[in-house]
This record gives structure tokens, C-alpha cells and sequence, in this order.
């Protein structure tokens, strides 16, 4: 038997599915995704943007912690989740597993990436995987603070127009920037503001093989977001990606207009 | 379906056949050239416009880990939240005592006032009531004070330099150098420390890290240790010295906690858990300023009233079984009375009595009220009692037949015995193992047992 | 010159050669950002002599020497 309006229902049950990832809870109008490195200070925002407002539990079937909270900016109300601090999310690690897939299944309406100022090169490793996944990025380059105390500039304009999202230094423990981090929230979440990432370019065997996997994806999922990165994750073996194609999961996003075409 | 699913396999072959071509590298090229682009973006991005005169945080390394005084430091370190804690949290959890039993008095009266039958005022404000207030105010105070200074060394980064130093210790036993962390967080809690070790990636080592965290004395054991540390450790020294004399008696009980804690993850990982220690890799942060107000929030909002209330939890119903058992008769004796007589043959085996393994064995729920449950037993009473004076408690002690042995006997089984019920269950949650579970019990157990029936047995040959 | 990383002494640079390392660890190492031809300087042994600890692109990371062996730099 097995026709597709059983799948449309959501009852797939070899992953959570965004309800589940997102967890009805809570009134809110916008989801917002708290990227980062350990120790980057990504608690310290999760907690200067959600107050009082937060409670923690753990992953649907996991020993990980998760934390959520809601704020609201501008008349409209955010749910953030936190998601595990990770150096990359190209790995089998729980963890990494956690944040990639709530970053594609989940599909938050913005993705906050909280980066250390101080090594900020290698928080980017992270912010290009993201910007793989997902359009709406915004770099949180938190610690500025300390940075400065290193005698370490960042130029937010020239990094913006580099990776092709806004990129917002931040002081999280000092309160400094955050309101210009808010702003730049609303308008990705929103949709008023429309980030295009400018991606790197990976070596051209690489590069060759997702653009004949690509145009494959696409033919099959009209919509998909990130036909790039279910490439790379294919081809890197990812079984939960294979398990996602083959049940009609990634199809899913075929049917939800409001997450716009990436461009590859 | 048939026909996405036919486009499906189609493309996981194509997959499968690129794969192959590519060969297996492929995260290191992906990461090569994430990293290339990395670099790229920061040379644009990111300048570095000098260097500090003084580089503060590699001079603080430099101490903190030096080969002379890295492990002193550390051991200092230890001393000075102890005795912060121990002389701190002496007040306020005698005003919190003194107020619970003022409010007591007047539930009592407000009971009886309502035409409430004796049993039920007995079993509600004798029983399920003091209980809870001797929870509380026996752990609140000490709690309050070990997890912010604890949440203010993590905070400024000192913690993973811990790790740092310790590493090597813990990969002689075959254990994970970022056990240590879960250790520190063990001292303010256990089932707070079990549910740290999520910080360990290798399953296994992940288990020995578990698995011993019982052998770190918890907010609910600092005070038996103490007290047993003062009344008949230091009150054998000048009075000058006995509080620094009961500190050193406390750091040394600890550091045996942390001997057998190594020596239990050796034993673990060459026995039942064996395997090749797993790489470490730590990433040692900056140090930074600490955030007051965030320490507090999380120090008291995430660890200390959620400790607490775990443990308020499990202290109402224990302080009604001690009330049940001290007042329901059978022939001429009570329950409790009848218990005592049979467990003393066990008792004075182990180098103590059956007043104290009873306490234990009803204290399961919640280590921290031990003491008020034998001084119960002792005077005879029907409901747990408290003491103001230690030199009254020495006396009542001695009365009952304690001898310094008694003492050391009692303070290394509170070292080794058991986890408590909230940490018994939190293990459960976090191995979703039953039989580690029970080895978690069983292990500590057949421990103290063994080492205080050697202790008893040598102190009766020197006698 | 081709070292192991273990035979860095403090404060000398040298540049990521080759990782001989499979598995979990040789992927955390590279998302670490220890590919080919990136500088990596020792700064100081733990007390007891293992683990050591290097600067890599800014940040400090402690390995064990078991693990540093297999880390072939150039310098």
C-alpha cells in the first residue's frame, strides 16, 4: 500500500519531525536557532535575549541538554532554541548529529551563529557548514570585548560583504550590540531582509560531483532549500540524510513555499 | 511512491557510485577547504592591530600549571571552598533550624487546634514536615555557597585547566581527563556530577566517570563528615586548632575519595571496562571576567534549587517512614527498636552499630538525614531531633559506646557506601541501564563493607 | 625539516604536515582546524609532562602526547 497521504501526515517515525524538533510550546510567530562553538559565551546570549523566560530539558531521545525561551522584538514573538556548542557539523558526534538536523529539519526562520571574536577564523569554519544548510544566518561575533583587549579589529562591513550575511559584534555579558543583534534577527526572521551567502568554493572533483547530484535533487524535490548540502551529506555517507530522501522526510519541503529557494 | 522511490534509489546509486570516485578523504578536503575559505574572510575581515604589552592569560597559565605549583594551587583551591563552605554556611543553617522549629511548634498547636487526631499531627509535622526542614536547612546554606564558587571557577575557565593537569593521572586508569569536572561538580551534588559526565564523548569512559562519582562527597555527607570531623577528631586537639584541624580531617577524607576514585576507574577500566583510552582533546578557553549576576542565576536557579527540591522530594517521605517506624509498636518495642537490635551484630562487624546502619538504611532517599535519625535512635525519641551543642552530642555519642573508631568507621562508609535515591535514579536516566544501575550500588557497597570490616578488625588487633 | 608535533619544544612553530590518525579523532583535529600548512606553536606541558597544550589559529588545544605523535609538522 504505503500512499504518499499517510507520509504527509507526519508519521514518520525514523526521525523527529519539525514539530517534534520544534516542540509546540508557547505562543510564538518566529523560530530562531542558537548556533555556536563551545565556549564562544552562546549561554550568556541565549540568556541576556531570554531573561527569565527559558526552560531546559533534553533532546527528544537523548542525553542532551536543551534550553528554549522566548523574547519578543518589535511586536513579535521569538521562540530560541539552543542547540548544542560544536566546532563543525560534519561529524557522527550526538551532538553535531542534533544541531545539523535541527538546522535543516527544524528549518528555523533564522540561525544565530555565535562566534568567538578572539578566534574568529575558526567559528567561520562553522558559519560557512551553516550558511550550507541555510540562507538565514545571522554571525553573532561575540566577545568583542576581549578581542579588543587582544588588540584584535574586526571589520563587520567588509566580513558581511565576504560571507554575504549580516555579521553583528557583540559584548553578550556587557549587553553591548545586542540590540543591533535583535534587529538583524527580525528582519532575517522576517523576511525583510533576505541574506545571500556567498559559499566556498570546495575542490573541483568535489564541486563536480554535487553539481550532478544537484539538478537530481531538485528534479525530485522542486523546493529543497539546501540541495548543496544534502549533497555533500550524501556523498559523505550520512545515513539520516539517505533514511530522509527515501522516506519522503526532505519532500516535505516541497509543500512549505515559505522557505525560499537557496541559489547554488 | 513507486516512482519516487525508483528516482530515489536511482540517485543513492549515483551517490554511491561518486562516492567511490572521490575516495575516502572527503572530510579532510571539505575541511581543508572550509578552513582555506576561513582564512580567506578573516585576512579581510579580521585585523590584528598589535600586541598586548602583557599577555595576562598565557602568565596565568604559565602558574596555574606549572610543573611546582600547578598541583598545590589546585589542592589549595580545594581547602579554601571547603573551609568557605564548612564556616559559611554554619550560621545560616543554624537560623534556618531555629526557624523551622519555631514554625513547627506553631503547625503542632495550629493542628491540634483543628481537632487533628495525635497520629496525624505526629505523622504530618513530625514526620513529613521535619524531614523537609532538616533537608533544607541542613543543605540549602552549604549549597548556596559551594555552586557559585564552583560556578565562578568554571566561569572565569580555571576548570578545564584542572583537566589539563589532572589528564594524565586519569589516562594512567585508563578514565578521561575531563572527569575531573564532573568530580568538582560531584562535591555540590552527585546526581548533579552523573548528569555532568555528558561532557565525556566515550561511552565507556563516560561509565567509569558515572559509575565513581559516588566516591565524591556530597552536600549531603559534608556535614556528617564535619561533624564527626569536630566532635571527635579535632576535640582531641587544642581548642586553637580544632578548626583547621577538622578542615584538614575533611581534605583528607575527600583526597581518599579521590584515591579510591582513581583507583575504582583503574580497576573498572581493566575488569568489566575494558578498551583503549579514547584520544582527549580539551580546549583550554581565555580566562574572562566573571559575570556576577550570571553565576548566581545559574549557580543558584539551575543547581541549587533544583538540587534542592530533588531532594525535598525524596526527604518528605523518608521523614515519614522514620516517624512510622519510631512510633508503630510491635509487642512491647517499637519497629525501630526491634531494626536496631538485629542490624547491631552487622554493625559491629563494620566498626559500628545498628543504630547507624539503620540510619542508612533509611536515609537512602537523602544522605543528610543521617544524623538527626541516629540521634533519634539513641535518645529513645519518636521523632527526629537535633542537638545544638556538640559537646552534648559527644557525650550522647560516647554514652552509646562510640570510640574513635566508631568515628573513622562512619565517616570512610558515608565515603564509600551507596549513591542516594535521586542519584540512583539519575544514573538510571543517563546509562538507560539497569545493570549498570545496580553496579553502581553494589560496587560502592561491597567497598565500604570490605574497608570498614578491615578497618574494625585492625583496631581490635591494636587493642 | 619533518618533526612529530610531540617533539615541538615550548614556543617553537611548526605547520601541520600530515595527520597519520584515523577516525573520530583525525575529523575533530581537522574541524579543530588542523588541515595541511596550518601553524601551530606549543605553549606548555601539563605538570606531570602529558598532555600538551597548542595554539591553533588563535585558540589554545591540549593533546596527549599519544596523539601528537601522530601529527606529522614541518618546521
Amino acid at each position: 500500500m504505503g500512499n504518499c497521504n499517510s507520509c504527509s501526515t507526519g508519521c514518520s517515525d525514523t526521525a523527529p519531525n519539525r514539530t517534534a524538533l520544534v516542540q509546540i510550546g508557547g505562543v510564538y510567530d518566529y523560530v530562531v536557532a542558537l548556533a555556536g562553538n563551545p565556549n564562544t559565551g552562546k549561554s550568556t546570549v541565549f540568556n541576556y535575549l531570554t531573561g527569565l523566560h527559558q526552560h531546559t530539558g533534553n533532546w527528544p531521545g537523548k542525553t542532551v541538554a536543551r534550553a528554549e525561551g522566548f523574547f519578543t522584538q518589535a511586536d513579535t514573538r521569538y521562540k530560541l532554541i539552543d542547540l548544542p556548542g560544536t566546532y563543525s557539523l560534519m561529524t557522527r558526534s550526538v551532538d553535531e548529529e542534533i544541531a545539523r538536523d535541527f538546522i535543516l529539519f527544524g528549518r528555523p526562520d533564522c540561525t544565530v551563529v555565535v562566534c568567538d571574536a578572539t578566534v574568529l577564523e575558526r567559528s567561520l569554519h562553522l558559519v560557512l557548514q551553516i550558511m550550507e544548510i541555510t540562507n538565514r544566518v545571522v554571525v553573532c561575533a561575540n566577545l568583542i570585548d576581549e578581542a579588543n583587549r587582544k588588540m584584535i579589529a574586526l571589520e563587520a562591513r567588509a566580513l558581511e560583504a565576504e560571507l554575504g550575511v549580516p555579521v553583528v559584534p557583540t559584548s553578550a555579558r556587557r549587553g553591548h550590540g545586542m540590540d543591533h543583534l535583535l534587529q538583524h534577527i527580525h528582519e532575517v526572521a522576517t523576511g525583510a531582509a533576505l541574506p545571500q551567502p556567498r559559499r566556498a568554493r570546495l575542490d573541483d572533483e568535489i564541486e563536480s560531483a554535487i553539481g550532478l547530484l544537484v539538478p537530481q535533487l531538485l528534479q525530485m524535490i522542486p523546493n529543497l532549500p539546501c540541495p548543496r548540502w544534502v549533497a555533500m551529506r550524501l556523498l559523505a555517507g550520512d545515513e539520516r540524510m539517505e533514511q530522509a530522501l527515501r522516506s519522503g522526510e526532505l519532500a516535505e519541503f516541497s509543500k512549505d513555499p515559505a522557505q525560499e529557494l537557496v541559489l547554488v | 511512491m513507486n516512482e519516487s522511490s525508483n528516482v530515489a534509489d536511482k540517485l543513492l546509486n549515483d551517490v554511491r557510485l561518486l562516492r567511490q570516485k572521490l575516495g575516502s578523504d572527503l572530510h579532510d578536503r571539505l575541511a581543508g577547504a572550509l578552513y582555506h575559505r576561513a582564512a580567506q574572510v578573516s585576512a579581510v575581515g579580521v585585523h590584528v592591530t598589535g600586541r598586548p604589552a602583557v599577555d595576562w592569560d598565557l602568565g596565568a597559565d604559565k602558574i596555574l600549571t606549572s610543573r611546582w605549583l600547578g598541583f598545590p594551587i589546585m589542592i589549595f583551591a580545594l581547602m579554601a571552598i571547603l573551609w568557605l563552605t564548612i564556616q559559611g554556611a554554619n550560621v545560616p543553617s543554624g537560623l534556618l533550624a531555629d526557624f523551622f522549629f519555631w514554625l513547627e511548634g506553631h503547625l503542632e498547636t495550629g493542628m491540634k487546634a483543628i481537632g487533628s487526631p495525635w497520629w496525624l499531627t505526629g505523622f504530618l509535622v513530625n514526620g513529613v514536615y521535619r524531614g523537609l526542614a532538616w533537608v533544607i536547612s541542613v543543605m540549602l546554606p552549604p549549597m548556596a555557597i559551594f555552586f557559585p564558587i564552583f560556578t565562578f571557577l568554571e566561569d572565569i575557565g580555571y576548570l578545564p585547566r584542572v583537566s589539563f593537569n589532572l589528564d594524565r593521572l586519569f589516562r594512567w586508569c585508563g578514565a578521561n581527563g575531563k572527569q575531573s569536572l564532573t568530580m568538582g561538580m560531584g562535591f555540590g551534588c552527585n546526581a548533579a556530577g552523573v548528569t555532568s559526565c555528558r561532557i565525556i564523548d566515550s561511552p565507556r569512559e563516560r561509565l567509569i566517570a558515572i559509575l565513581t562519582n559516588n566516591f565524591m562527597l556530597c552536600n549531603g555527607r559534608w556535614p556528617t563528615i564535619i561533624l564527626l570531623a569536630t566532635v571527635f577528631v579535632a576535640a582531641s586537639f587544642n581548642p586553637a586548632w580544632s578548626g583547621i584541624v577538622a578542615t584538614a580531617t575533611v581534605v583528607a577524607v575527600t583526597l581518599i575519595g579521590v584515591a579510591v576514585t582513581f583507583a575504582m576507574s583503574k580497576f573498572l577500566s581493566s575488569t568489566v571496562l575494558k578498551g583503549e583510552p579514547s584520544h582527549f582533546f580539551l580546549e583550554l578557553p581565555p580566562y574572562r571576567k566573571p559575570n556576577l549576576l550570571r553565576i548566581f542565576h545559574r549557580s543558584l536557579i539551575d543547581r541549587t534549587i533544583y538540587v534542592l527540591g530533588r531532594a525535598c522530594v525524596t526527604a518528605a517521605p523518608a521523614g515519614a517512614v522514620i516517624w512510622l517506624l519510631g512510633n508503630i509498636n510491635a509487642g512491647d518495642q517499637s519497629l525501630m527498636a526491634y531494626a536496631i537490635s538485629w542490624l547491631n551484630p552487622i554493625g559491629q562487624f563494620l566498626g559500628m552499630d545498628g543504630v547507624i546502619l539503620l540510619a542508612y538504611i533509611v536515609a537512602i532517599p537523602a544522605n543528610e538525614i543521617i544524623v538527626p535519625t541516629m540521634i533519634m535512635a539513641y535518645m529513645a525519641g519518636t521523632r527526629m531531633t537535633e542537638l545544638d551543642d556538640m559537646g552534648e552530642l559527644a557525650t550522647l555519642f560516647h554514652n552509646n559506646g562510640w570510640t574513635f573508631t566508631t568515628a573513622i568507621c562512619m565517616m570512610l562508609f558515608s565515603l564509600l557506601h551507596y549513591p542516594c535515591a535521586t542519584t540512583t535514579w539519575t544514573i538510571y536516566r543517563e546509562t538507560g541501564s539497569v545493570k549498570w544501575t545496580i553496579w553502581s550500588n553494589l560496587m560502592p557497597l561491597i567497598l565500604a563493607v570490605v574497608v570498614c570490616a578491615s578497618v574494625a578488625q585492625l583496631s581490635r588487633w591494636l587493642n | 625539516m619533518t618533526l612529530r608535533l610531540s617533539e615541538l619544544h615550548p614556543g617553537q612553530t611548526g605547520h601541520v604536515l600530515r595527520l597519520d590518525t584515523e577516525g573520530s579523532l583525525r575529523q575533530r583535529l581537522l574541524d579543530l582546524g588542523l588541515v595541511p600548512g596550518t601553524a601551530i606553536e606549543q605553549i606548555m606541558h601539563s605538570p606531570i609532562g602529558d598532555p600538551i597544550c597548542y595554539r591553533v589559529r588563535g585558540a589554545m588545544i591540549a593533546l596527549r602526547q599519544q596523539d601528537a605523535r601522530n601529527i606529522q609538522i614541518t618546521i
